[in-house]
C-alpha cells in the first residue's frame, strides 16, 4: 500500500448525549478531526462513513457544509469503522485524491440489539425462540474457551476491572468509575458465566480521522502517523459465529485471526513489535480470546499474562487503554475508529493520565462482530 | 398444534428428530435445511433427519428477556431464564437450541442430551399451541423411567 497518513483524529464523547443526534455527534468528530489536522471542510475531498442506528453519514453535510465531496455510506456491521477507513485508505493508495474523512457514529436505544433475522438471512423462527441475541454468543464462545483452554473466571473479573481503572482515566469515556473485584464478581448474571460488569452495552458517540497522502501529510504535519495496514475479513466456513443457528463439524479459524495475520503480513510487522493493543472487548471473555486470536498470545496464555498485569497501561502488553468497549460502551458504528483514535493518542504521546510509557511507536486495533466479521489496523509513527 | 415453523423437525412423530441437509457433492451436514451448500458451494443439498440425541458443546442461560422478535407471549413479570446450547450431533454438526434445563450447576460440557418437542407459546388469536424444539439433559429422562 503507499503511504497513507492520519493527520486529524476527533472525537466525540461516548455514553449518552440526549440532546444531541447520531449524526450531530458525527458532526462533531469531524469538526475536531479537521480543527486538529488544521484542515478546512472545503479542502476534503472525499469521505467514507456510515452509522447502525443513527441513519446516513452523508447527511452529515447538512451539519459540515454542502460542498459537493463524494461522500459514500458504508454500512458494514462490526466492521463499519474499518471499512471505512479500508476505504479511504485505497482512495489515496490508488492515487485518485489526497485527502479524506472517514467517520463513525451511533445512537443505540437502551439495551441489547435486537436485530430482524430476514436482514441476517435468517428465518423467523431464530428470532421468536429467543436464539438471535449476540450476548447468547459471546457467553457460549467464551463458556467453550474456557473448557478448552483454562480460563478461569478470575480471569474474566481481571479483564473488566482493568477497562473501568482505565476508564476512569480517560476524560471522554461513558464509564469513568473504577469497579472493585467484589463488585464485578458479584454483579448480576447476564449471560452465564459473564456478568452486567463484563459486558459492553450499546451507546452513543463518534469518532473521525483526517487521512491524507504522504505529501499531502507533509503539508499539514511534522508528525504524521502512518497507517500500516487497514484490513476487513469475513468469516469462513466453519468458524464460530454470532447468529449461527448450527456450527460445522469441523471448527475453523474466525475472522479475527485471519485479519490480523493478513495485517501482520502486509505491513512487515510482527505482534511483538506493537507497543498498545485494542482489541473487541464486547464483554470481557471477548478480550481473552480476542489476545490469542491476533496472535499477541498463545491459547491459555491469557490467565498468566492478566494476573501478571501484562496488558495494563504499564505492562508489556497494553490493552484497551482508553478502557474500551467495556468503559465507553459500543455505538457500532463509532466503536471502531475510536479504537484508531486512541492508538493516534498513544503514538503522539497525547493519552495523558492513560498515556503507555516508553515512547509506543506501533498499534494496533482489532474489531469483530455481526455478522462475523473482523477488522484490523496498524498504525505507526 | 403446530410446529413453530415446518421442516425444523420430524412431525408429528412419537420420537421427533431434528431435519438438516446433506450436500450431495461435499456431504456436509447443516441445520436448518439449505437448498444451497455453505462449504462447498454445491447446488443439490437433501433434506434428511439428523438426529435427537447429543452431546452439550457449549451453553449459556438467557437471564434477562429479550426484546421482540422474541416471541414468547412472556412479559417481564412472567419470564423464566432459560439455558441456549450448542448439541454437537453424531455427524459432528453442532445445533443451536433452547434447552430445558436453566440451572448451571445442572449443565456440564460433554454431557448427553436428548431432543424435546414442546409447547412455546400459544398463538393469542387462533388459541393454537405452537411447538418449539429443545434439548434436554439425558438423565432427564432416565428420572422419568
Amino acid at each position: 500500500m503507499s503511504e497513507v497518513a492520519i493527520i486529524g483524529i476527533g472525537l466525540h464523547p461516548f455514553g449518552r448525549t440526549p440532546d444531541k443526534s447520531g449524526q450531530q455527534q458525527g458532526a462533531e468528530a469531524v469538526r475536531r478531526a479537521l480543527a486538529d489536522a488544521g484542515v478546512s471542510w472545503k479542502e476534503v475531498q472525499f469521505a467514507y462513513g456510515g452509522s447502525q442506528d443513527a441513519g446516513n453519514a452523508d447527511a452529515l453535510v447538512n451539519e459540515l457544509g454542502l460542498t459537493g465531496l463524494q461522500f459514500t455510506n458504508v454500512w458494514n456491521g462490526c466492521a463499519t469503522g474499518g471499512s471505512a477507513l479500508h476505504a479511504g485508505c485505497a482512495a489515496i493508495a490508488s492515487g485518485e485524491y489526497e485527502l479524506g474523512v472517514v467517520v463513525g457514529f451511533d445512537k443505540h436505544p437502551r439495551g441489547a440489539f435486537n436485530p430482524r433475522p430476514a436482514d441476517w438471512g435468517l428465518e423467523d423462527w431464530y428470532g421468536e425462540l429467543g436464539l438471535m441475541l449476540t450476548t447468547q454468543f459471546f457467553a457460549m464462545k467464551i463458556q467453550r474457551y474456557m473448557h478448552e483452554h483454562g480460563i478461569t473466571e478470575e480471569a474474566l473479573v481481571r479483564v473488566a476491572e482493568k477497562a473501568f481503572r482505565n476508564g476512569a482515566l480517560n476524560p471522554y469515556a461513558w464509564r469513568r468509575t473504577p469497579l472493585s473485584r467484589e463488585e464485578i464478581a458479584q454483579s448480576p448474571l447476564v449471560s452465564d458465566p459473564l456478568r452486567k460488569y463484563m459486558f459492553c452495552n450499546p451507546a452513543e458517540g463518534g469518532a473521525a480521522l483526517v487521512l491524507a497522502s504522504a505529501a499531502r501529510a507533509r503539508r499539514h504535519t511534522t508528525k504524521p502517523l502512518w497507517v500500516r495496514a487497514a484490513v476487513v475479513r469475513t468469516r469462513r466456513y466453519g468458524s464460530f459465529e454470532v447468529f449461527s443457528p448450527s456450527l460445522a463439524a469441523t471448527v475453523t479459524d474466525a475472522p479475527t485471526v485471519d485479519a490480523a495475520r493478513t495485517a501482520f503480513e502486509r505491513a512487515g510487522i510482527g505482534p511483538e513489535e506493537v507497543d498498545v493493543i485494542q482489541l473487541q472487548d464486547t464483554d470481557s471473555g471477548a478480550e481473552i480470546i480476542h489476545m490469542a486470536e491476533c496472535g499477541f498470545c498463545a491459547h491459555g496464555e491469557q490467565e498468566k499474562l492478566l494476573a501478571e498485569g501484562a496488558t495494563e497501561i504499564g505492562g508489556r502488553m497494553p490493552v484497551n487503554t482508553d478502557g474500551g468497549c467495556l468503559a465507553n460502551g459500543e455505538p457500532v458504528g463509532a466503536s471502531g475508529l475510536r479504537q484508531v483514535h486512541e492508538i493516534c493518542l498513544q503514538l503522539r504521546g497525547q493519552a495523558g493520565a492513560r498515556q503507555v510509557p516508553g515512547g509506543p511507536r506501533v498499534g494496533f486495533t482489532h474489531v469483530y462482530g455481526a455478522p462475523g466479521l473482523s477488522g484490523v489496523t496498524l498504525i505507526s509513527r | 398444534m403446530r410446529p413453530i415453523r415446518e421442516g425444523l423437525f420430524t412431525w408429528p412423530a412419537e420420537r421427533p428428530e431434528l431435519l438438516g441437509s446433506r450436500c450431495t457433492d461435499c456431504g456436509e451436514v447443516t441445520f436448518p435445511a439449505q437448498a444451497d451448500c455453505r462449504r462447498c458451494g454445491g447446488r443439490d443439498c437433501r433434506v434428511e433427519p439428523i438426529g435427537h440425541r447429543g452431546t452439550l458443546w457449549s451453553w449459556t442461560v438467557q437471564r434477562f428477556l429479550p426484546k421482540p422478535p422474541y416471541a414468547s407471549g412472556e412479559t417481564e413479570e412472567t419470564f423464566r431464564p432459560y439455558g441456549v446450547g450448542y448439541v454437537e450431533l453424531p455427524s459432528g454438526v453442532k445445533v443451536e437450541a433452547r434447552l430445558t434445563e436453566n440451572r448451571p450447576e445442572r449443565l456440564v460440557i460433554g454431557m448427553p442430551m436428548r431432543l424435546v418437542v414442546a409447547p412455546f407459546r400459544t398463538d393469542p388469536e387462533s388459541g393454537e399451541v405452537i411447538l418449539g424444539f429443545y434439548f434436554a439433559p439425558e438423565e432427564d429422562e432416565e428420572e422419568a423411567a
